[in-house]
């Protein structure tokens, strides 16, 4: 019983149906499945299903992307009944995601925290335009293992630097690992500025990320 | 949606270009090099010349002919599902047949193809989806010349589910070539009834049908199997330099064969189809990728279509020698103007060096054109009404379109996603992929796509069937025994 409605939650991330995956996961609830094995058996197998997929040219953005926003709704559905639990998600870690001062673009930037977040991380996305001290800021207050940034112009892509070398001043690396993403981003400035991962799409983004926190894929 | 369509020649124009076809058919009449399509002509009260082997044929039996040729039929594959609908503006494409080289994908440079090439060919044409039918793409440099025509029938039926556009290249060839197909199908009924074949026939510029070629037409009626009619006037050497005069010459060859046709068996497929070229006036060669070629076949289709007849066009092929941006854009344009003049099928992917050579990247390449080109002319569609008013309205100033179901829902009919062979990546994407090339990317692809070949459902039986009709007629021309096929397969 358990394992048809694990495949079903797998499925419901697939076809990227957040009401699906809510109904699941409600129905998990109710019938006292525990909630950490309805995440690791059931949508986590759909989300990573979704990332292979993409990697070979199966699926594209859109899936993608409703396959993160059906997670995040699955898990918010969970979320209460694991803290009824005592018992916590593992979380892989947290990160702070923003998009650099004076740029306003965040289309990467939010597909990197929807596929971060469905991996299993916490995310704080403050969205665009954030400069340097607010996303030191809040990493500091939810005490991320991860900033990531991104900038789509290469006039705004410099405030990333800014970022790197206020966290070094304040002694704050390697405890923060930076990375960054963003269409004028190459592997070039990643070394020029000693940022510690970069990634082109998406799913490098959360294969960098969890090789940061020390849970790189076998 | 109103339909996307090209038309290069006005109603005045296309029903003089077919008045003056039908008053070359009286005078000064057609060369016919086949005693019994004289015999035909002349039953039906054509003037015929035996002793010159010239029919003057009357615009009443040609007009007779139009009202009998089917306006449509289809062909099916070999699981017996409707492949391609020969049709209105319907589309569909098939690689360039009868070439005599392959390029080698390591020297690139073209050598002679053996019997692994055509394998690997057909097997490349199986699993590329926007290629629609086969072709007996090139004749393999391993068996004796006289059977290179059925040996690629052969090796294609071994290995392909889509049907196929074929040819022979003598009288004596065609029968086996129908006794395969028709082994195939499981009879010739069932061949006639769900044609996986259409036969290439060729009348030779000006106004002549040679011995061989008319005996396939006629073979092909009396079976019921589709015949293509492939004219080649040769603007400003075989046939007038002016494009529009060329189009008069097709019509005439086209119309002649028509009549011949019909006359062997009324109702039997046809279809109105050539390969034109102009004359290079400085190399003496036949451009295929050149504009005015194009514009040939564009109207020759219009006159074929005015005549209420399928239409097939041989366009999309490059003159140049390797895979480099002349082939490109010669390619992509011949592709374009034959679809938007609505050739139900086009032959040519995969092929250069004024079609004489073929290459599996180019047909990889070919195909992610192929994709677009069909995307271009399925145009632009509403898919919603209104169109995004309520869709904007709900989702306001967010721009979160990328994460909305309507994206899901629609993108993939909204756009061509084309493989890794079209490069979309940023710079740095394409640095840490190899830096390839269009070439290389293609080649990956095609050495990809071959490797995942599925084998068909043919049976054993079947395979030992084919390969002894191609045995039998090997050992008439002194071959004694046939390439071995990989094993396995």
């Amino acid at each position: 019983m358990a394992n048809e409605l694990f495949q079903k939650m797998a499925q419901s991330i697939i076809d990227g149906d957040s009401e699906v995956a809510v109904e699941l996961a409600e129905q998990a609830i109710a019938q006292g499945i525990d909630p950490l094995e309805a995440i690791s058996n059931g949508f986590v197998t759909g989300v990573n299903k979704v990332g292979e997929a993409f990697s070979v040219g199966d699926v594209f953005l859109p899936e993608l992307v409703m396959a993160g926003d059906a997670m995040k709704s699955a898990l918010a559905t969970l979320e209460p009944e694991l803290k009824k639990l005592g018992s916590a998600r593992e979380i892989l870690g947290r990160v702070v995601l923003a998009t650099v001062e004076g740029d306003i673009h965040e289309i990467g930037k939010t597909l990197v925290g929807s596929m971060l977040g469905a991996s299993g991380f916490e995310v704080y996305d403050l969205g665009v335009d954030q400069p340097a001290e607010k996303i030191i800021g809040k990493a500091l207050e939810v005490n991320a293992d991860i900033i990531g940034m991104s900038a789509l112009l290469t006039t705004t892509m410099v405030r990333q630097r800014e970022v790197i070398e206020e966290l070094d001043k304040e002694g704050l690396r390697p405890r923060i690992k930076v990375m960054i993403g963003g269409a004028p981003i190459t592997r070039d400035w990643f070394e020029k500025i000693k940022a510690d991962g970069y990634s082109e799409d998406a799913v490098g983004a959360v294969k960098i990320a969890k090789g940061m926190v020390g849970k790189a894929d076998q | 949606m109103p339909r996307l369509k090209l038309e290069l020649l006005d109603n005045d124009l296309v029903n003089q270009i077919i008045s003056e076809g039908i008053a070359l058919l009286e005078s000064p009449g057609i060369r016919v090099h086949n005693r019994e399509a004289l015999e035909l002509l002349a039953n039906a009260g054509a003037k015929v010349d035996f002793q010159a082997q010239i029919a003057c044929i009357p615009e009443s039996i040609t007009r007779q002919a139009l009202k009998t040729a089917p306006h449509e039929f289809t062909l099916f594959d070999l699981k017996g599902d409707p492949a391609v609908h020969y049709f209105g503006d319907k589309i569909h494409f098939d690689p360039g047949s009868g070439g005599l080289t392959i390029i080698d994908s390591q020297t690139e440079r073209p050598r002679l193809p053996v019997t692994s090439d055509l394998i690997k060919f057909v097997k490349l044409v199986e699993a590329l989806p926007q290629v629609d039918a086969q072709s007996t793409a090139f004749i393999c440099s391993d068996v004796v010349p006289e059977i290179g025509d059925l040996y690629r029938l052969y090796l294609a039926l071994i290995y392909m589910n889509k049907p196929i556009i074929t040819g022979a290249f003598r009288k004596d060839t065609w029968l086996p070539m129908k006794e395969m197909l028709s082994a195939v199908a499981g009879g010739d009924q069932a061949l006639a009834s769900k044609p996986t074949a259409v036969f290439d026939v060729c009348p030779s510029p000006p106004l002549l049908w040679s011995e061989t070629t008319c005996q396939n037409l006629i073979d092909c009626a009396r079976f019921s199997i589709p015949a293509q009619l492939i004219s080649m006037p040769l603007a400003g050497a075989t046939a007038p330099v002016t494009l529009a005069g060329a189009v008069v010459q097709h019509t005439a060859e086209c119309l002649s064969g028509v009549v011949i046709h019909q006359l062997t068996k009324e109702g039997a497929p046809i279809v109105w189809g050539g390969s034109p070229a102009i004359f290079d006036m400085r190399e003496g060669s036949t451009p295929m990728g050149a504009v005015e070629t194009w514009m040939i076949s564009s109207a020759y289709v219009q006159v074929g279509k005015a005549l209420g007849l399928p239409t097939h066009a041989y366009t999309g092929m490059s003159d140049g020698k390797i895979i480099d941006a002349q082939c490109g854009l010669e390619s992509m344009g011949g592709n374009f103007v034959a679809a938007l003049s609505g050739a139900n099928i086009i032959s040519g992917c995969g092929m250069l060096d004024l079609e004489s050579c073929l290459s599996y990247e180019k047909l990889v390449i070919d195909a992610e054109m192929i994709g677009m080109v069909k995307r271009f002319v399925t145009g632009i569609e509403v898919r919603d009404n209104p169109i995004a008013l309520s869709l904007m309205q709900k989702s306001g100033h967010k721009g979160n379109f990328l994460s909305l179901p309507h994206t899901r829902k629609w993108y993939r009919e909204e756009q061509y996603l084309p493989s890794e062979v079209i490069d979309r990546a940023s710079f740095e994407g394409w640095k840490s992929r190899g830096e390839k090339s269009t070439f290389e990317r293609a080649r990956e692809r095609a050495e990809k796509l071959i490797a995942a070949y599925q084998p068909t459902k043919i049976t054993g039986e079947l395979r030992q069937e084919l390969r002894a009709i191609t045995l039998r007629a090997a050992e008439t021309f002194g071959m004694q025994s046939l390439p071995p096929l990989p094993k396995g397969e």
